[in-house]
């Protein structure tokens, strides 16, 4: 994936309030292709977004977006280099005293000098590609979780943007906005020839609609692959958690004393 | 023993920790330069929020507090003969000290606590990351207005709350008590002094509306971004600021009129 990758992370070390998070991630991520990033709770998904978008910055390793090192951007060229982004946040993130057009059109009223009945027609093209263009003078509170992430959806396009993160949008949905959303992600990344970054433990969904996966677990990748490759993946670890057992390498205990001697039966069971 | 000299240690550089990165933040959101066309418009509303929605519980408190300070004021100077200086004990009690200290201690509690729950409920729900994530930087958009906003607006409604006081002692003292209306009006003019005692206090409400305003947008920003984490930095922006403010009132009273 060398030559064709958008996202290139080496041997990328972080830590957070002592707790090492990543003990050297390598992954590629491909332009213009779908690329699903897996894995437990916990398991620093989202942090790798953050990442990414430089929110957070790694203690060590390298960490490039469009080949431009991310961690040594200046915070100018950073805020510039994001117009290039777009990210998709598990809560949608919209802003609670603008309406669902103006939330839209926020990102073009700031970053550009369009006219009022330009920008009018782009935000309507991007809520009629969620769906959503008779939902335009709503509120954020009076929308369902759905479609608060639909709108999130329509206003992280209204750039244009090359790159944009999903951060588990499939999270608590129903099966018909779970379904809108994996429509949504795949007709965007096929129609604007988007990079997108999927973080999400819904394997079945991911999956469905990823060109490639990743599975990070215990601060390393443990899988990567095309679905069909991982399906077939010789690591346990990778088939637990794509398959959903309850116990194996991540066990079904958390680590404790043995139980004899919490039961107070230190001297054997009788 | 030692536990204890540790924990104390430990609270005190999280203490130091903490004022550095509240210099820190200051000077990220004072950093910038200002732009009139987009900011403006920002300012305005954040004017409109902690200045404006502030006015009701400014006038009401300086009218009760201008009021109370007559009949004090009447009580006391009566039994020297001398009820004809309340006038100017009420303009000068209002204008150096109950006006900048009253007021920042109100708009501590509502819009010091109205802005730290803002900002704190914009950072649990991402809205900060997404601005952030979308090339806009949340210092400049969100901060920086309110910041100003309690920076401007603090001395004007100090400035509101010494009138209104002054007038509700006139009512008790003129109207009520009967004091000659000239000898209260002429008083407070011959001894309130412009320099000395306006600009004083309006410095003192510019100093207690800037440590306010930035005490608020830190304590929202830097907030641990849950329920009880908005709610530990909405107590903090109140708890902090008063203290703030009736301590650096004692040291700006002491170099203002501390000529001893």
């Amino acid at each position: 994936m060398g030559l064709g990758s958008y996202i290139s992370l080496k041997d990328v070390v972080f830590s957070r309030s002592g707790r090492r998070i990543f003990n050297g991630v390598t992954v590629d991520i491909p332009r213009g292709k779908i690329t699903a990033i897996m894995g437990p709770s916990g398991s620093g998904k989202t942090t790798l977004l953050r990442l990414i978008g430089g929110q957070l910055r790694q203690d060590s390793g390298s960490l490039t977006v469009d080949g431009h090192a991310i961690s040594e951007l200046r915070r100018k060229e950073l805020y510039k280099f994001r117009e290039k982004m777009g990210m998709l946040f598990q809560s949608g993130a919209l802003f609670t005293d603008l309406s669902v057009y103006e939330n839209v059109a926020f990102p073009m009223r700031v970053h550009t000098k369009l006219p009022e009945d330009m920008i009018n027609d782009i935000v309507l093209m991007k809520l009629e590609a969620v769906g959503l263009r008779g939902a335009r003078k709503l509120m954020p509170s009076e929308l369902s979780g759905g479609m608060n992430r639909r709108v999130a959806l329509a206003r992280s396009i209204a750039l244009d943007p090359e790159l944009i993160m999903y951060d588990e949008p499939f999270a608590g949905q129903d099966p018909i906005g779970m379904g809108v959303l994996v429509k949504l992600i795949r007709d965007l990344n096929s129609s604007m020839g988007l990079t997108s970054v999927l973080v999400s433990h819904d394997v079945k969904e991911s999956l469905s609609i990823c060109h490639y996966a990743c599975i990070i677990a215990d601060g390393k990748v443990i899988g990567t692959g095309t679905p069909e490759e991982l399906q077939t993946h010789p690591s346990e670890q990778v088939q637990q958690f794509l398959n959903g057992h309850p116990d194996g390498p991540v066990p079904f205990h958390y680590p404790s004393s043995a139980a004899a001697e919490d039961f107070g039966l230190a001297g054997g069971v009788s | 023993m030692i536990d204890r000299i540790a924990s104390f240690g430990r609270s005190g550089i999280s203490f130091v920790i903490s004022i550095g990165r509240a210099g820190r933040f200051l000077g990220g959101v004072l950093s910038g330069v200002p732009r009139p066309v987009t900011g403006f418009p920002l300012l305005l509303k954040q004017l409109y929020s902690v200045g404006v929605l502030s006015l009701a519980i400014i006038v009401v408190s300086g009218l009760f507090i201008g009021m109370v300070l007559g009949l004090q004021g009447y009580t006391i100077l009566s039994d020297f003969g001398s009820e004809a200086a309340i006038g100017q004990m009420i303009a000068l009690t209002l204008v150096r000290e109950l006006g900048p200290v009253v007021t920042a201690l109100l708009f501590a509690g509502r819009a010091g606590s109205a802005l730290t729950a803002e900002i704190g409920l914009m950072k649990a729900t991402e809205q900060l990351s997404s601005m952030e994530m979308m090339g806009v930087d949340p210092l400049r958009r969100v901060i920086a207005p309110r910041l100003w906003a309690g920076f401007i607006a603090m001395p004007v409604l100090a400035i509101i709350f010494s009138m209104v006081g002054i007038w509700g002692g006139m009512l008790v003292g003129v109207e009520w008590l009967g004091v000659f209306e000239g000898s209260y009006w002429g008083n407070m003019q011959a001894s309130v002094d412009f320099r000395d005692d306006v600009i004083n206090g309006v410095i003192k409400s510019v100093v207690f509306g800037f440590v306010c305003a930035w005490i608020a947008v830190y304590q929202g920003y830097d907030c641990v971004p849950t329920s009880a984490g908005i709610s530990s930095a909405t107590t903090k922006t109140v708890v902090y600021s008063s203290l703030a403010v009736l301590g650096l009132d004692f040291v700006l009273t002491a170099v203002m009129f501390g000529n001893f």
